[in-house]
């Protein structure tokens, strides 16, 4: 957290005499009740299992790619992961199952809720902090030791839960089956920890939202992005909590004997799947909103245009929030569920579809006509509109139940999946950090290696990516260590040889990013107040904010968010705070009251 | 190499294959203009609304026309493929949509083998002429036949792509999954869901007889479960 206090420090070094600062670094850095200083401890803690999430990934994709080969640096590993180099199939199925566990819920979540949930909203609805700033320290330092906890699988005899991110019962239940019996544990008691923090995050997200917001701060001025983490803050308080009990009956199958999910004894395996998938999707939703919020503002502020159809793009965010609940079953069509329940799930699977669709036209509607500055996070901006296209296009061949028979299960779901979870949720992240690392940081990222760093990974992605569609179009199942014990997929290997080596590309890419985040952040350009000329009250005070925000006046706010190219201005913009339009062209750099 | 980019399916060999390919290709060419479509509009207005000093975007926020039309289409759009893929839903796995006329079978997934269960010469299961043969699935052609899968352990999924059918064999439960074979030849069944260390290798092979050949295989097996 050393890092933490050079990024800030020259803050403190301003503004130590004006505002009564006597906490000591403990207080202010690493037990801070700060929600700028918690999102960016999110920030780090994420993009950490960012990096070891990826890392797994690449140790499948070599195996994917060159099964029987040794993985390089596969000596080095215990003996219980590899076998002369080459990976174990002990090894794959944990890699399979901690990627999708650390990328879902230790990596994609934290970065959407926990970074910019913490970071954008008290800021940006004009407020000095949460509503409960010590339950916010609590929900980071509930979130630390449940990572760890993740973590010490890797560690511990039997190595870290294998039975797949769902955890599908029986297998993960019992340790006969898996050959994993500590980390299956570890699993289940780290996201009953994690579930948690969420839980202490999202409440305080809904009450700050709902009391803090700045005198003229009515809901229809909130920004998007508001709007997308304060929807997705009640999914997470009504989902995470179904998770949390699925994850303690599991716990409960696993050490002291009982049977929910085990039929051996009267127990039923479909319950976990139903328990599992009535959190999960709304899940998928949270891991999207908020990208779809961030990415609105962005795209409006690129666009220097008001966003299309505000209105819309808020109905369409709720109706999302409601759908989301009633779509579970189209994960289980092929589990042995009432096949008449599939036609049920189907329909409203499809309907689904209808307030993504309003929202990709509506993306379209605000760039069109517009005046579009192509800076880095609107680069990422517009790659999350095209990528959330095509993942969401592919959904629709899924939620087809009786095409679904086909590719359930096949890389074709694994392609859709990573459209919307990097395409969508991980473009809108690089957009959001590099949009908004000014701000917490003070310092510029340098825009000429954003550039490389997004069109390198826009172009490895896809290559990564695309082809999975074709090898779940000939049928290539998920989760399988060694495809090519399977004739028919012999035949598809070379794309599998071109799909490794592309990740490979891409994973590598990602390191000019690190290095662009770590030098920017010591020898970064000074950011001024505003780098982006938007209208959001984040943008009216220091880079990075004072303790407390707006110091001892509270903004008053005029307008929405989005008032770009507005004819009362001469500017380009309108800052939501300014009193008078018109007057505005007298303070092109307004300060905040 | 030559699957690279085709959005073509594989070929197949069950009556299914009718009954799900072109809800596929349905689905291939309406997603394929929404996609290009906006992907377009996309490229076009960002190369025409590229910033350009001494101009300013058109102040406008949004059309409540073009809400309602978009809107209004893609809602009709989803549902017309919904109601479109309903019918196929039913056939293959509604519970009445299993022919009277099926050749049963009993397919035990267990961690790592199919042990499928035939029912003899006389057709029935439970009769002292059934017999079990790990690894192999022998159906005659043009046949409807019916599987119960049942699982010993972990969750295990029947998979044979080249009839389009999958279905998890869930342990507890009895679960009918039927197909009719059109073409003779060799297929392979994988498990498609998650089940365990060997998981990958959980393969079996797929023969599709003539009727006379299945009746031969059966007859030969009988004899030799009968020597030993």
């Amino acid at each position: 957290m050393a890092t933490t206090a050079t990024g800030t420090s020259s803050y403190t070094a301003d503004h130590g005499h004006a505002h009564v600062d006597d906490r000591s670094f403990l207080r202010k850095y690493i037990f801070s009740t700060d929600h700028k200083i918690i999102g960016i401890q999110f920030l780090l803690m994420s993009l950490t299992f960012l990096l070891l999430g990826g890392t797994l990934a690449m140790v499948m994709r070599w195996q994917l790619g060159f099964p029987g080969k040794p993985l390089p640096g596969g000596t080095l590993l215990p003996e219980t992961y590899t076998n002369n180099g080459v990976v174990l199939p002990e090894f794959y199925n944990a890699a399979v199952t901690m990627h999708g566990t650390f990328m879902v819920f230790f990596a994609i979540m934290p970065l959407l809720v926990g970074v910019f949930g913490n970071y954008l909203i008290p800021l940006k609805i004009g407020a000095p902090d949460m509503a409960f700033p010590r339950i916010n320290m609590a929900s980071f330092w509930t979130a630390v030791p449940a990572g760890l906890l993740m973590l010490a699988g890797f560690f511990v005899e039997g190595g870290s839960a294998a039975a797949g991110w769902t955890s599908y019962a029986p297998l993960s239940a019992r340790s006969d089956l898996t050959g994993v019996h500590l980390g299956q544990i570890f699993w289940c008691l780290s996201l009953i920890i994690l579930g948690l923090s969420s839980i202490m995050g999202s409440f305080n997200y809904i009450t700050t939202v709902i009391n803090l917001r700045a005198p003229g701060m009515n809901w229809f001025r909130l920004p998007l992005s508001i709007w997308a983490l304060f929807v997705t803050a009640c999914l997470v308080l009504l989902a995470i909590p179904v998770l949390s009990g699925a994850a303690i009956l599991l716990l409960f199958d696993q050490t002291i004997g009982t049977h929910f999910f085990d039929p051996v004894a009267g127990g039923q395996p479909l319950l976990w799947q139903h328990l599992f998938w009535f959190f999960g999707h709304p899940e998928v939703y949270i891991l999207i909103l908020p990208g779809m919020g961030m990415a609105s503002d962005i795209i409006a502020n690129g666009a220097r245009k008001p966003i299309f159809g505000y209105s819309s793009m808020v109905l369409a965010i709720i109706a999302i929030g409601f759908l989301g609940w009633g779509v579970w079953g189209h994960h289980m069509f092929q589990s042995g569920m009432n096949p008449t329940l599939g036609t049920t799930f189907m329909i409203s699977t499809l309907l689904i579809a209808v307030p993504s669709a309003i929202k990709t036209f509506n993306w379209l509607g605000t760039i069109w006509q517009g005046n579009i500055t192509f800076h880095v996070p609107m680069l990422h901006a517009l790659a999350f509109v095209s990528m959330f296209v095509i993942g969401g296009l592919s959904g629709v061949f899924m939620a087809a139940s009786p095409f679904d028979i086909y590719i359930h299960d096949t890389y074709f779901i694994v392609a859709h999946l990573h459209y919307v979870l990097f395409g969508g949720s991980l473009f809108a992240i690089f957009a959001a950090v590099t949009y908004w690392y000014p701000k917490m940081f003070g310092r510029m990222m340098n825009p000429f290696w954003g550039k490389v760093h997004f069109w390198l990974t826009l172009v490895f992605y896809n290559c990564t990516f695309f082809p999975m569609h074709q090898l779940g179009l000939h049928g290539h199942m998920r989760r399988i260590y060694d495809p090519t014990q399977y004739a028919f997929l012999r035949e598809v290997q070379p794309v599998n040889v071109f799909i490794s080596i592309s990740a490979f590309c891409l994973f590598a890419t990602q390191f000019i990013f690190a290095a662009n985040f770590i030098v920017s952040w010591f020898k970064g350009e000074k950011a001024p107040m505003n780098p982006w000329l938007d209208n959001g009250l984040e943008w009216t005070v220091a880079s990075p904010p004072p303790h407390g925000n707006f110091g001892a006046t509270v903004p008053t706010v005029y307008r929405g968010p989005y008032e770009y190219s507005s004819p009362h201005s001469d500017q380009d913009y309108l800052p939501q705070n300014l009193p008078m339009p018109g007057a505005a062209s007298a303070h092109p750099q307004p300060a905040g009251d | 190499m030559g699957n690279f980019l085709s959005w073509m399916l594989p070929p197949g060999a069950s009556t299914f294959v009718g009954d799900i390919d072109w809800i596929y290709y349905l689905i291939l060419v309406v997603t394929g203009i929404a996609f290009v479509l906006v992907e377009v509009a996309l490229i076009v207005f960002l190369v025409k609304y590229r910033k350009r000093p001494g101009r300013k975007a058109t102040y406008v926020h949004g059309s409540t026309r073009a809400e309602i039309i978009w809107t209004s289409v893609t809602a009709v759009v989803v549902v017309v493929i919904g109601v479109l893929s309903a019918p196929a839903w039913d056939k293959i796995k509604g519970r009445n949509g299993v022919p009277p006329d099926a050749m049963p079978i009993e397919v035990h997934a267990k961690q790592f083998e199919w042990n499928i269960t035939y029912p003899g010469a006389d057709g029935k299961l439970g009769t002292t002429d059934d017999f079990t043969v790990r690894g192999q699935l022998h159906v005659p052609v043009d046949r409807p036949t019916v599987a119960t899968l049942t699982s010993e352990d972990a969750i295990h999924s029947f998979f044979v792509p080249a009839f389009r059918i999958k279905q998890d064999a869930v342990p507890g439960m009895h679960i009918r999954v039927w197909f009719q074979p059109t073409k003779t030849g060799e297929y392979e069944l994988g498990c498609a869901e998650l089940c365990g260390l060997g998981h990958y290798r959980m393969r079996a092979v797929v023969t599709v007889h003539t009727q006379a050949d299945y009746d031969r295989w059966v007859a030969q097996q009988a004899h030799s479960v009968a020597q030993r």
